[in-house]
């Protein structure tokens, strides 16, 4: 048994949700520097560029990369030897959100309820998945969502005779009809099998997979790279103004499901893919 | 690809000089409303009330900051998807309004009440907030201060970076460039 300070836990995630709104991973930085230089499009290259400039402008000046600082997703994997002291660890998490948000001037984007809509001010709650693993550590993962892309994110409930082509066709009318508004290029994460739940959060797994890694699985990694070039090949171009340059990665996580379904998430992502990890 | 150096607020004239495609730099006053004080200024507008600012020539630009540091504007300060206006559009383009900048489809009944009041709709590039907040020079919360970043701001903008997508013609670039790099789909 080992244990593990809650404080330790807000300390963590406020210090990620700062990170992460204003570093982008090394693999997204690399996505749009090799994209730039491949795009045929001179307003797309333009576009790219400015993208980079905003990068270093948004590391260098602390101002958020996006003003959308979006809703805190935080993965919480917990080894099943670790016990937690110091009080509630959904509360650590949360009061981690709410120390990163006020203290990095990030932007509160989070209303208490769906419908009566009143901001909570400080960006809490944040969506909280735990999932117990072998071992003694705690790995975070903060990965703030903006939802411009959110808002084009799609659950498909295929049949099993749909097949390979059923799923190709659900992500490629996922990516047609976001067009412009989910702010290409973006990330477009893919969860294939479980159940309606389970495939969504497994597409939203699949965005904090570094861009320009593959599924270990021959034919997952194959669909992958097929659909990049196909969804590249709609023309709709860094910032929907036309190009080669729509998506940076498709990353596809699978997973069992029964005999009677074949359920597809597709969660997108803007180019603004942002996750920060931590193990405790 | 044209260029030009517009100042806001614009006439109806101006925006009708204005092609999809071109690239502008806009400087003067704008201002910004997104979901809640769209809302809002309709609710105002029902009840026979004043908007919290002339509609007329203006310019909206949807769009809610994060927060400014000490000595700053104003912080990040990039475009929200435009469709979530597109309720409210229609009457705010009637009214006299002759721009709005953001990102993302409109649909047709905004599309609509461009051609018939002769406005454009521009967008900034999304997701280089930082980039675009040098190009706002001051910004002032002029109403509905209660909605945090959604309140209404005034904002001064410096050869602020924007293109032309749709025009008073009725000409979507989000269509014709598209097509333009459109490989077969198989």
């Amino acid at each position: 048994m080992r244990n593990i300070r809650t404080a330790d836990v807000t300390a963590a995630v406020k210090e990620m949700c700062i990170e992460a709104n204003h570093f982008l991973s090394p693999d997204m930085k690399e996505a749009i520097e090799q994209a730039s230089e491949k795009e045929v499009s001179q307003l797309g290259r333009q576009i790219l560029g400015q993208l980079k400039e905003n990068m270093a402008l948004a590391g260098a000046e602390q101002i958020p990369i996006c003003q959308d600082t979006g809703m805190a997703v935080v993965f919480l994997e917990i080894g099943q030897e670790v016990h937690f002291e110091g009080g509630s660890l959904e509360a650590a998490v949360n009061e981690g959100i709410r120390q990163g948000y006020t203290e990095g001037y990030l932007r509160k984007s989070v209303v208490s309820d769906p419908l009566i809509r009143e901001n909570t001010k400080d960006n809490t709650p944040g969506v909280i998945h735990y999932s117990i693993v072998d071992g003694d550590r705690v790995t975070i993962t903060v990965a703030p969502k903006g939802f411009g892309s959110e808002n084009m994110s799609r659950v498909f409930m295929l049949k099993p005779a749909d097949g390979a082509e059923g799923v190709k066709n659900a992500i490629l009318t996922a990516v047609r009809d976001a067009g412009p508004n989910a702010c290409p290029p973006i990330i477009v994460g893919v969860g294939i099998g479980g159940t309606f739940e389970k495939c969504a959060l497994l597409a939203k797994k699949a965005l904090t997979r570094p861009a320009g890694s593959h599924s270990d699985i021959p034919y997952v990694r194959e669909m992958e790279t097929e659909l990049l070039n196909t969804i590249n090949g709609f023309g709709i171009g860094p910032a929907g103004l036309g190009g080669s340059t729509t998506a940076l990665a498709v990353n596809i996580l699978t997973y069992p499901t029964h005999i009677a379904g074949l359920p597809v998430g597709v969660n997108i992502c803007c180019h603004v893919n942002r996750h920060a990890v931590r193990v405790l | 690809m044209n260029e030009y150096h517009i100042s806001t607020p614009f006439t109806h004239e101006t925006a009708q000089t204005l092609c999809a495609g071109d690239y502008v730099y806009l400087s003067g006053t704008i201002y910004t409303a997104r979901d809640a004080a769209h809302k809002r200024m309709q609710e105002a507008l029902l009840r026979g009330e004043e908007l919290p600012f002339s509609i007329k020539n203006n310019v909206i630009y949807y769009m809610g900051p994060s927060p400014a540091r000490a000595g700053r504007p104003i912080g990040s300060a990039g475009p929200t998807t435009a469709s979530r206006m597109d309720k409210y559009t229609p009457e705010l383009l009637d009214l006299g309004m002759t721009g709005m900048i953001g990102k993302g489809k409109r649909s047709e009944a905004v599309r609509d009440a461009m051609i018939r009041n002769g406005a454009v709709y521009f967008a900034a590039v999304g997701g280089a907030g930082a980039l675009l907040s040098k190009s706002i020079i001051s910004s002032e919360v002029i109403a509905y201060e209660d909605l945090g970043t959604e309140a209404v701001r005034r904002l001064t903008i410096r050869d602020f970076p924007v293109i032309v997508v749709m025009d008073s013609k009725g000409n979507n670039l989000y269509e014709t460039a598209a097509e333009a790099y459109r490989k077969e789909y198989r």
